[in-house]
């Protein structure tokens, strides 16, 4: 999938995470979180896993996360995707 | 290094003091007569009210090295901390100490003068920014959490030595009757003022509601009180209690309360004379109020309700579902109003509600109390002290203390907070050791600790989900994966005293 645009999805709000996506290059991650000294692996690993299952291999993406569980992860990063596609 | 009998390593000594390390809820013996505070005379004609906060310290004779007493019951709305503090710093004294019952977000005043070397320890739990700089390492000051009941241990075995105490008083005359239920800073009632009059060397009453003498209902009698001070105001009423606490609407809450009210019916404890206890948060509330529901059908008449009264507990009261309110704090207007109105609305002193070192204080008497956690480990131990991030945020309360009290101590949480496992391998900080906690509930479902395991097969044929502890960490962490641990530095920064003296456990510096 290629990213065209910017685009967002999520909130802050706890249990929820909000995601930015621009186009760029090459593959930036960027991720800060509420519990990123206990979960920041976990979160990290899941979301290379939605950018892998979507073919996204150029793009900035920012997350913010205030303790989201996986399942909201998955949905929030793969919209955001999507948006920007 | 030594490990207490919870397994947390403990240094032999620490700032001076030889630790002694925590081994079970009840063996600890004290030993030798309480401490006592100086005799006085006041004659007739002696003047006790004094013009300023500043004459009262000079007064005092407060010096560098002291320790200063006071209450939290104005909580967040708390002028009075941070005004004694600021004139104590303009008299140019050092070194002293705070021994307040609980420090507030509102405290963070306090800051410049820890800098500056005004304050230099803190006897008591810490909320708030000071106590997120203290773990971070961005300042220094030593704090000893203390449970309610252990406070007023500390001070009867001189433990804790408050040479002035400065007792916040909504309502007071100029003698020194102090009143705590009337005025424009009422806050029903000053239990955890009690000690501090019984054993301060000097007692200092500050009040902005002076009234022609006698002030009544009296909570702490002029007999106590060595000078009188009034101030414009004590502190922000809007902040000072809560104008209503309410139950949850949250489904998870009501989930938990539900299966929580179950727990209580089958223990075979609610029966006429019932005695109960839960916390302020919305949850606790939502138990109480499916046990009020439980005592009006099966027509119940408690005996008392103890501990921080809310609105909830003086509706259970005037309803006849209780005969009595055992009250150290007042939570919300609804029961400042109640104090003066309802004689069996008893003013409780930290002391009566839970030394563990006197002829007996109330938590002896409790048949259930409901309390919180942020964290529970798989060995039933609670943290209520620390967040997750491993820096200090609160006050142990009365929470060790009912819960070694009660015939049955349930703890309710929710089992997830924003990813964080609530049931876990182990808690940041031991605050109340898991072999005074019975029950564990969860919307998840329920684990039961000894002494209540019997109860599991009645609470299946209910519909409640009993799970063994083991296998509600297993559930949430296949939900929220495995933290990792907070990583600390070696330097510790606090102590969380047991109610008896010895250590649960310390809290170290949160790395980097």
């Amino acid at each position: 999938m290629r990213i065209n645009k910017k685009a967002q999805a999520g909130t802050m709000q706890s249990s929820d995470l909000i995601v930015f996506v621009e186009p760029a290059d090459d593959l930036a991650i960027e991720i800060e979180s509420t519990v990123q000294q206990q979960f920041g692996h976990l979160i990290e690993a899941r979301v290379k896993q939605v950018l892998k299952r979507l073919s996204v291999e150029q793009c900035r993406i920012m997350v913010s996360d205030r303790g989201a569980l996986d399942y909201a992860i998955d949905a929030r990063v793969e919209a955001a995707l999507r948006r920007a596609n | 290094m030594s490990k207490n009998s919870l397994g947390r390593e403990l240094p032999e000594t620490w700032r001076g003091r030889t630790l002694r390390p925590y081994r079970d809820p009840f063996s600890a013996q004290p030993e030798g007569p309480r401490v006592a505070r100086p005799i006085r005379r006041v004659n007739p004609g002696d003047n006790k009210l004094l013009g300023s906060l500043r004459e009262a310290i000079e007064a005092s004779g407060l010096r560098d090295g002291m320790t200063i007493g006071a209450h939290h019951h104005l909580r967040n709305g708390d002028l009075v901390l941070n005004s004694v503090v600021k004139e104590i710093a303009a008299l140019g004294l050092r070194d002293i100490g705070i021994a307040s019952s609980s420090v507030h977000p509102v405290h963070e005043a306090l800051i410049p003068y820890i800098r500056d070397g005004v304050i230099s320890h803190i006897e008591c739990g810490v909320n708030g920014q000071i106590s997120r700089m203290v773990s971070t390492g961005q300042l220094d000051v030593p704090i000893i959490t203390r449970t309610h009941g252990g406070r007023g241990r500390a001070m009867m075995c001189g433990d804790l030595k408050v040479d002035v105490a400065f007792v916040g008083a909504p309502t007071c005359d100029e003698y020194g009757n102090i009143c705590a239920s009337k005025g424009p800073s009422a806050c029903g009632v000053v239990g955890y003022s009690h000690s501090d009059a019984d054993y301060a060397d000097c007692v200092i009453a500050i009040t902005d509601n002076l009234v022609p003498y006698p002030a009544f209902p009296i909570s702490i009698p002029q007999t106590k009180v060595d000078y009188v001070v009034k101030i414009d105001s004590l502190g922000n009423p809007a902040k000072i209690v809560s104008t209503t606490t309410r139950i949850t609407t949250d489904p998870i809450g009501l989930q938990i309360a539900k299966y929580a009210a179950t727990v209580i019916e089958l223990s075979g404890l609610l029966r006429n004379g019932f005695s109960f206890q839960t916390g302020a948060g919305g949850a606790s509330l939502a138990v109480a109020a499916n046990v009020r529901d439980l005592m009006r059908k099966q027509a119940i008449t408690g005996s008392f309700g103890a501990g921080g009264i809310t609105g909830y507990f003086v509706e259970m009261l005037e309803e006849g579902l209780l005969e009595a309110l055992f009250d150290v704090q007042s939570f919300d207007l609804k029961a400042v109003a109640s104090v003066g109105r309802n004689p069996a609305h008893i003013e409780m002193s930290a002391d009566m509600y839970a030394n563990p070192f006197n002829a007996g204080c109330v938590v002896n008497r409790l048949d259930c109390v409901v309390l919180g956690a942020r964290e529970i480990d798989v060995n039933f131990n609670v943290n209520v002290n620390t967040e997750s991030d491993g820096t200090l945020n609160g006050n142990t309360g009365g929470h060790a203390d009912t819960a070694a009290g009660a015939k049955l101590a349930i703890v309710v949480a929710p089992s997830i907070r924003a990813r964080l496992p609530i049931v876990r391998d182990e808690v940041t900080t031991i605050s109340t050791p898991g072999e005074t906690i019975d029950a564990i509930v969860t919307e998840r479902g329920v684990a039961l600790n000894s002494k209540y395991q019997a109860l599991a097969p009645d609470l299946r044929r209910r519909g409640v989900p009993v799970k063994s502890i083991i296998e509600l960490r297993d559930e949430i962490y296949g939900i929220t994966g495995a933290p990792r641990p907070i990583e600390f530095t070696d330097k510790i920064v606090g102590l969380v005293e047991y109610r008896d003296g010895t250590i649960t456990d310390v809290i170290r510096q949160v790395k980097g």
